[in-house]
């Protein structure tokens, strides 16, 4: 005789059976594979004809010194440039002047259709066409300011001009998404208590824009970080400028540009580091209801990838 | 209620609308008078919304004017004409007035205590000091006061919308415009919003909403208004309106919705 059980309780002596996981035999093979070709690579690179231990010195030469910390100068000089621009163009974009829209669209079209490099190297020989910069009223011969156009044009300036006026176009975009990504209720609540155009924009609409924009601005930022070693075709002394200028002398060309190697990736390294934390800091909103509060901190986080304790310990 | 005497604090004439050849309201007229509680009801796509925010021109009538508080909106008045304003005085404007949005747009980066002092502290330019006790004193009215530090994205709908109305009575308005508050929360959570209206009702806040709440309009209003195809049908007191409606059209929606 069978009967219908309500009560949602484990039948009298019914006991749960053993459960036998499933072994990841192919994972455990796939990742051997990875291993011994790991091993081999190093084994090959080992061999080659290269002056492994005159790296670390070039690493921390000088010469190499310098062009780290122009390298440095010029991306951040141009990328912040690039977001004051890229927030003006972003707004003419939205603006209701017609005018104003269809500048900042040709602008978006013309910086970010033409080649970086091609751009350094227009700004560089400006002065074959344009031997004087001067500031005066057209068609008359007041002249408030003139200047050699190649005292002007230096190496920096050239590429700062080039790589700053190509990542605004790509900054506008950025920001005009981030924009559009705020919900029209915002604006409506912001007028809704008296609120003016600069007060909504600065107040509501640019700190909730921002967790769209930083992303791909951080992302940019470490292209820009790279990007600079196209400066050195116009002889601006940044990592790649003085590697050459070692190897010139010495012709140890692998080495030294592998010492400018290890500094792009330390330094693009702690922009995504840079880049995390301030997501982090831009993440407030996301707290739900019984939230987990803030993101986790980038150790944390590894730590929870990685299932265990966390493996660097801060230094007390 | 009967109001003798008093100027209307609001006060909309012939107000049209229209999105290219759909006319959304046409020559809508109503005053609001100080104290008063008007509930606009009616089927959707009457323009009752849209009307509503033509009120603190969120939205922009193509013809007509609004007066609040004997100033008319969006406009200055200089010998006989009605100059535009700038946006930014137009703010100015808006901030006499309070609104509550159906979907209560909280501001989701700031917490509860900084969406309600928003408004006094940027736009009214008071110390954040003061604001800061008559914040907190508000949201323990509308039952808050234990959520401050607590951002809109940790709070149920009903305690959204609770926030919603602190923000708009924390800036003082002289009236408080309601967009269907109750229509976007699970029916258990609409009780507390319309307790919370209720009692700014009590305490004499003039209040226009539009609302699909039939109890709260004979419980709470003093006047209502049945708009319908861009148009007011009919209005008067509740009792009158609700209980015999003098259109067939009010009667109509009145029989579908209390079905």
């Amino acid at each position: 005789m069978s009967t219908t059980r309500t009560d949602g309780v484990r039948p009298e002596g019914r006991t749960l059976l053993p459960q036998v996981r499933l072994k990841h035999t192919g994972r455990w093979i796939s990742a051997a594979v990875i291993v011994v070709l790991l091993v081999l690579l190093v084994i090959g690179a080992s061999q080659g004809d290269i002056d492994y231990a005159a790296i670390p010195a070039y690493v921390v030469s000088p010469v190499i010194l310098e062009g780290l910390v122009n390298t440095i100068v010029l991306a951040i000089v141009a990328q912040v440039s690039a977001i004051v621009i890229g927030v003006a163009i972003a707004l003419m974009r939205i603006s209701k002047n017609p005018v104003a829209v269809a500048f900042a669209s040709g602008y978006t079209w013309l910086f970010r259709g033409l080649p970086v490099l091609l751009q350094i190297l227009l700004w560089y020989n400006l002065a074959l066409i344009f031997p004087n910069l001067q500031l005066g009223i057209p068609f008359t011969d007041i002249v408030f300011v003139s200047l050699n156009t190649n005292d002007v044009m230096t190496t920096f300036v050239a590429a700062f001009l080039g790589l700053a006026l190509n990542e605004s176009a790509y900054m506008a975009e950025i920001v005009r998404a981030g924009l559009k990504s705020v919900d029209r209720g915002q604006i409506e609540a912001a007028q809704s208590i008296g609120e003016t155009p600069a007060q909504r924009m600065s107040r509501i609409v640019l700190p909730q824009a921002m967790r769209v924009i930083i992303p791909p601005t951080g992302n940019d930022f470490i292209n820009m970080l790279k990007g600079t070693a196209m400066a050195s075709v116009i002889g601006y002394m940044e990592l790649i400028k003085a590697a050459n200028n070692i190897s010139s002398f010495n012709l140890q060309v692998m080495e030294t540009l592998i010492a400018a190697a290890i500094w792009y990736m330390v330094i693009v390294s702690i922009a995504s580091i840079g880049q995390y934390y301030l997501e982090r800091a831009f993440d407030r909103q996301d707290r739900r209801p019984g939230g987990r509060g803030k993101a986790p901190t980038l150790r944390r986080r590894v730590a929870a990838d990685l299932g265990r304790a966390p493996l660097i310990r801060s230094t007390q | 209620m009967t109001t003798t005497a008093p100027a209307p604090v609001l006060e909309a004439i012939s107000i049209g609308k229209s999105y290219g050849h759909n006319t959304v309201l046409e020559d809508v007229s109503l005053e609001v008078y100080p104290g008063e509680v008007v509930c606009i009801i009616g089927p959707s796509g009457a323009g009752k919304s849209t009307f509503l925010r033509t009120l603190n021109r969120l939205e922009v009538p193509d013809t007509g004017e609004v007066w609040v508080g004997g100033e008319p909106m969006g406009f200055e008045l200089r010998s006989g004409r009605l100059h535009e304003l700038s946006e930014r005085r137009l703010s100015a404007q808006r901030a006499k007035t309070g609104m509550v949005f159906q979907h209560f747009n909280l501001f989701p980066h700031l917490t509860v205590l900084g969406n309600v002092m928003e408004g006094p502290v940027q736009v009214q330019r008071r110390r954040s000091r003061e604001v800061r006790e008559e914040a907190v004193a508000i949201l323990e009215r509308v039952g808050l006061g234990d959520k401050l530090t607590h951002y809109p994205g940790q709070l149920s709908g009903g305690q959204r919308q609770r926030v919603a109305i602190a923000r708009a009575v924390a800036m003082k308005p002289l009236f408080l415009l309601f967009d269907e508050p109750t229509s976007a929360l699970d029916p258990e959570l609409v009780g507390e919003v319309l307790a919370v209206m209720a009692g700014l009702a009590k305490d004499g806040m003039t209040m226009l909403v539009v609302t699909h709440e039939m109890a709260f309009a004979r419980q709470v209003a003093d006047r209502v208004v049945f708009m319908a195809d861009g148009g007011i049908i009919e209005q008067g007191p509740v009792a009158q309106v609700l209980e015999q409606p003098r259109e067939p059209r009010t009667r109509q929606f009145l029989q579908r919705v209390l079905e």
